[in-house]
């Protein structure tokens, strides 16, 4: 195979139904051979966009482009893109090898070749014991891998993933995420996965792109999406957040401090970053992990008392929610392993962050 | 085990009276026709030797299977082009187009062999257009002939390839076209590859219905045939009723009640019958 990926972009795209805009004015361009993940919860809009650029969906408006091409008006025949559908689609009435011939076939190599593309592809995914199945004699995973096995036998410019772990269960599922990013390697084509599991798009993906209502709400890295949200929905989508809601009070280069109610909250600021005018409100983003629970005495940037209202073991660690008299119910996790505290309901703690562990970010467009 | 066994008698219980309403005014029936093809006019099996020796019994029966075979081959023709439309179509689309293919289905066979013989007779709407737009000077013979009963025929058994047909191909998830057609194929390749080969039981299942059920046709080869085309059934009602030859007539209709069976033997083998008979899988 080929290493060559090719580079898909979106220009403007937009499909509407009626009023109801299911994308929204999407502009997006991928890297070849990157691993683009569009995620957003279901309405988002990200199913239509792959089956735009699958080419099952016609776009309302707008363009999309391979390596610079107008592709809008072909039929999905000619585009030449591998896709796995949700629930994978495979040919009932054939077995895994004619499954994984049948593009081969419809582009009518001949047949010593096309045994042989058939018997790497099933190589790739390790099936070739399974040649002779049907599938439905297979597991969900196999399944799974026959699918991916078919949509890249023939060499295809991009491939299509439609929600391809959703069907299996949540063991097999992290397995099978480690399986498709070592392929995405071994392969090196360009990839577009859509899911609504943010932990499959953080685990697997170069880039993810977030949607809300149809629109791209930010694109990028998975740590820097992670680590630098741009709005509240990003970081709640994203993982898990706390929000803190307040007024700017003071403002200096690297950092500013927000009143949340009688709690002066500091906050860490790239000196390069515009400063937050006083007076005005200001949203901050705190992820449960990096609050840590200090002893008396222990200092940090920000220290907030409160009482421990619930919790929860979850084998690795501990989730609590703590009521504070300010910043309402935190959000905190924390290692089981070396825990400081064993939790028990109405317990005080003192809860301490840097100013560098939150990130200001924006309110959500109604 | 023991549980289980008791659970299954009770169940045939239930069906119990109608197992033996079936037996007492179905069964006996057919197993006294059957009695009669061995014993009038006299004990023997002298009425199946002339299944071998007379030509008119076997035109009949030549006259039957070649009617049967084109009208199930046109009703599946024209019923699956009907339900690949249908499966195709969006849900309230597809409201309509069902009751469209069910309304014949509520009118009396009577009625619509009759429809056709006003249309199709020598003064019919048929002829007297035709003659009308100067494109034929004789009226044409499309009536009271094997052309009039396969006309009634197909008419009367599209419905019925319909339903099973489409039955089985509104089991075939639209993915897996939408997915060949994304693996490169043509649609016509879709079809031929993907469509086809999984609406086949259904295609099947249908034949083997249109085809059993116009094997015992009897009102529409009766008016549109008029007389001069014989079909089994109406040859068979000849015999017994207008002839009095018990025995002829009652080897046939064991014949006929054989044929059925076979062929439903045959293909149950090659398909699901219970699907065709409307039962879920």
């Amino acid at each position: 195979m080929s290493s060559a990926g090719h580079a898909p972009s979106l220009q403007g795209l937009s499909k509407h139904y009626g009023s109801f805009r299911a994308v929204d004015d999407v502009s997006l361009s991928v890297e070849r051979g990157q691993f683009l993940t569009l995620l957003g919860p279901s309405g988002s809009g990200k199913t239509t966009i792959l089956m735009c650029v699958a080419g099952f969906v016609a776009p309302t408006s707008g363009a999309i482009l391979l390596d610079g091409r107008d592709i809008t008006a072909l039929p999905p025949e000619r585009r030449d893109f591998g896709m796995v559908f949700q629930g994978y689609a495979l040919f009932p009435h054939m077995t895994v090898a004619e499954n994984v011939a049948f593009p081969l076939r419809v582009r009518k190599l001949p047949t010593a070749e096309r045994d042989a593309k058939v018997r790497a592809a099933l190589d790739l995914v390790q099936l070739e014991r399974f040649a002779d199945r049907r599938p439905s004699q297979l597991s969900g995973g196999q399944q799974q891998r026959v699918a991916l096995a078919r949509a890249l036998v023939f060499d295809p410019a991009l491939l299509l993933l439609d929600e391809p772990l959703s069907a299996l269960d949540k063991k097999l599922r992290a397995e099978l995420q480690e399986e498709l990013r070592a392929l995405h390697r071994r392969v090196g084509r360009t990839f577009i996965n859509v899911t609504h599991d943010q932990e499959e798009a953080l685990s697997m993906s170069d880039r993810v792109a977030i949607l809300n209502h149809g629109k791209l709400v930010q694109e990028g890295a998975p740590a820097a999406l992670y680590e630098r949200p741009r709005t509240r929905f990003v970081a709640d989508f994203l993982g898990k957040s706390n929000f803190l809601t307040g007024t700017v009070r003071e403002a200096h280069p690297g950092g500013f401090a927000i009143a949340v109610g009688a709690t002066r909250v500091v906050q860490a600021l790239d000196p390069a970053a515009p400063r937050p005018a006083l007076g005005t409100p200001a949203l901050l983003s705190l992820r449960p992990e990096k609050i840590a629970l200090l002893a008396e005495g222990e200092a940090a940037d920000n220290v907030v008392e409160g009482r421990i209202l619930s919790w929860a073991y979850l084998g690795a660690g501990f989730a609590l929610s703590v009521a504070t008299p300010d910043l309402g119910v935190l959000r905190v996790t924390l290692p089981a392993w070396g825990a400081p505290i064993a939790p028990v309901e109405r317990l005080p703690v003192r809860l301490g962050w840097s100013a560098a562990a939150s990130v200001p970010v924006e309110e959500d467009a109604a | 085990m023991a549980m289980a066994a008791q659970r299954q008698g009770g169940w045939w219980l239930l069906i119990l009276p109608a197992f033996l309403l079936m037996t007492a005014f179905y069964v006996t029936p057919i197993l006294q026709v059957l009695a009669i093809s061995f014993t009038e006019p006299q004990p023997g099996l002298q009425n199946y030797e002339r299944l071998f020796t007379s030509e008119s019994v076997q035109r009949v029966i030549v006259t039957t299977l070649r009617i049967c075979t084109i009208t199930t081959v046109l009703a599946l023709l024209l019923g699956y082009v009907l339900s690949y439309k249908i499966a195709l179509a969006d849900e309230r689309a597809r409201r309509w187009w069902i009751l469209a293919v069910l309304v014949p289905l509520w009118i009396s066979v009577l009625v619509r062999a009759f429809a056709w013989v006003t249309l199709l007779r020598r003064q019919g709407l048929v002829n007297e257009t035709l003659m009308g737009a100067g494109l034929i000077q004789e009226p044409l013979a499309l009536v009271w002939n094997e052309f009039g009963i396969i006309v009634g025929m197909v008419h009367y058994m599209v419905p019925y390839a319909v339903l099973p047909m489409l039955a089985s191909m509104r089991e075939i998830d639209p993915r897996l076209l939408a997915a060949a057609r994304g693996l490169g194929a043509p649609r016509g390749t879709v079809f031929f590859r993907v469509f086809l080969p999984l609406s086949l039981p259904g295609l099947i299942a249908a034949g083997v219905l249109v085809f059993i059920f116009s094997l015992g046709f009897y009102i529409t080869p009766a008016i549109l045939g008029g007389g001069k085309t014989l079909m089994v059934a109406e040859w068979i009602g000849l015999q017994i009723l207008d002839l009095i030859r018990w025995g002829l007539g009652t080897m046939m209709a064991t014949m006929l009640v054989v044929t059925i069976l076979v062929t439903l033997a045959i293909f149950s083998r090659v398909v699901n019958l219970r699907r065709v008979f409307g039962s879920g899988a």
